[in-house]
């Protein structure tokens, strides 16, 4: 019996090391680096999204109706939108747009996909960010677009 | 709307109420407890019987939803009083979904345990409890996670293939 509880003991904390591992990626911006498409398409112009992008980034946040964290998300990012100039909060239902969900491999609600004025997808955010994790992905954006070559 | 956001559609949805989101992780923890001592006890009758006691809660939890399940009303009456108000609300079908999430895992265990198969009862158990102990711990919600996929995978209505 007390072996058994062991075994427990150590699953349970195996799993939590696992949830915890998974979860620090939330957040935060992954693939930003244009020599690395991850998710297929890479392209999403205003032409799809029917808004202008914006200037200095676009966040995409494709969320789900009954997801909680997609609300916060689109607090922060909605914040963001109308305090920057040249920053633009697109938020689009993942079930209403299934071609663009399979087209950029959405898995998971909220997955914000970061564009740049372009309409080229230089990262996505999976999960909801905080404010400062969205910032840290607007000056990813800047980076990127000052390193690609002319 | 001039402003530069843009959401469409997601508010004009109807929507179910929200529930209290500590609702469904205590409901979770209940069901951790329960996991555990089928582990404890597996394999044998009495393990079997606490399984079918588990999945006998999901199918109240999913009929009724996590509210309407027998661990959502011991919250209620009991837990809920103590607490302050949440500070936000959840949807109730994610949990709801996560209730059948976890009727499937511990009715296929059940099943292959009276079919014979070694260790079903315990593996299934032990994802189950998985679910839960992330769900109670730490609010991960697995069937939530699970729900977006499933609809991809079968789309029910807007099929705009």
């Amino acid at each position: 019996m007390l072996l058994r509880l062991v075994w427990v003991f150590v699953l349970l904390a195996v799993s939590a090391a696992a949830w915890w591992l998974w979860q620090r990626r939330d957040g935060k911006l992954q693939g930003v680096t244009r020599a690395a498409p991850r998710h297929g398409e890479r392209h999403l112009g205003s032409a799809t999204l029917g808004v202008p992008l914006g200037a200095r980034a676009t966040f995409v946040q494709f969320s789900s109706d009954f997801c909680q964290p997609c609300r916060r998300a689109a607090v922060v990012l909605r914040g963001l939108a109308a305090e920057l100039p040249g920053v633009v909060h697109v938020e689009l239902d993942a079930e209403e747009h299934p071609e663009l969900t399979r087209r950029f491999g959405i898995l998971r609600t909220p997955t914000v996909l970061l564009v740049d004025v372009s309409g080229e997808v230089v990262g996505r955010i999976s999960g909801a960010p905080t404010t400062e994790q969205a910032l840290d992905a607007l000056d990813a954006v800047a980076d990127s677009t000052r390193a690609a070559p002319c | 709307m001039n402003d530069q956001s843009q959401s469409e559609g997601l508010a004009s949805r109807p929507h179910p109420p929200g529930i209290d989101p500590r609702g469904p992780r205590f409901g979770a923890g209940i069901t951790a407890l329960l996991l555990v001592t089928v582990l404890l006890l597996a394999p044998g009758t009495a393990a079997r019987i606490v399984m079918a006691l588990v999945v006998l809660l999901f199918v109240i939890g999913v009929s009724a939803g996590a509210p309407g399940s027998v661990q959502g009303r011991i919250f209620r009456m009991f837990i809920r009083p103590r607490l302050a108000p949440p500070a936000e609300l959840e949807d109730p079908r994610p949990p709801r979904f996560a209730q059948l999430v976890g009727l499937v895992i511990t009715v296929i265990g059940l099943a292959l345990d009276l079919a014979g198969v070694p260790y079903a009862l315990a593996i299934a158990a032990g994802f189950a409890l998985v679910a839960a102990f992330l769900n109670a711990a730490f609010g991960f919600c697995l069937g939530c996670e699970m729900y977006l996929m499933m609809k991809r995978l079968a789309p029910t209505r807007h099929e705009a293939v």
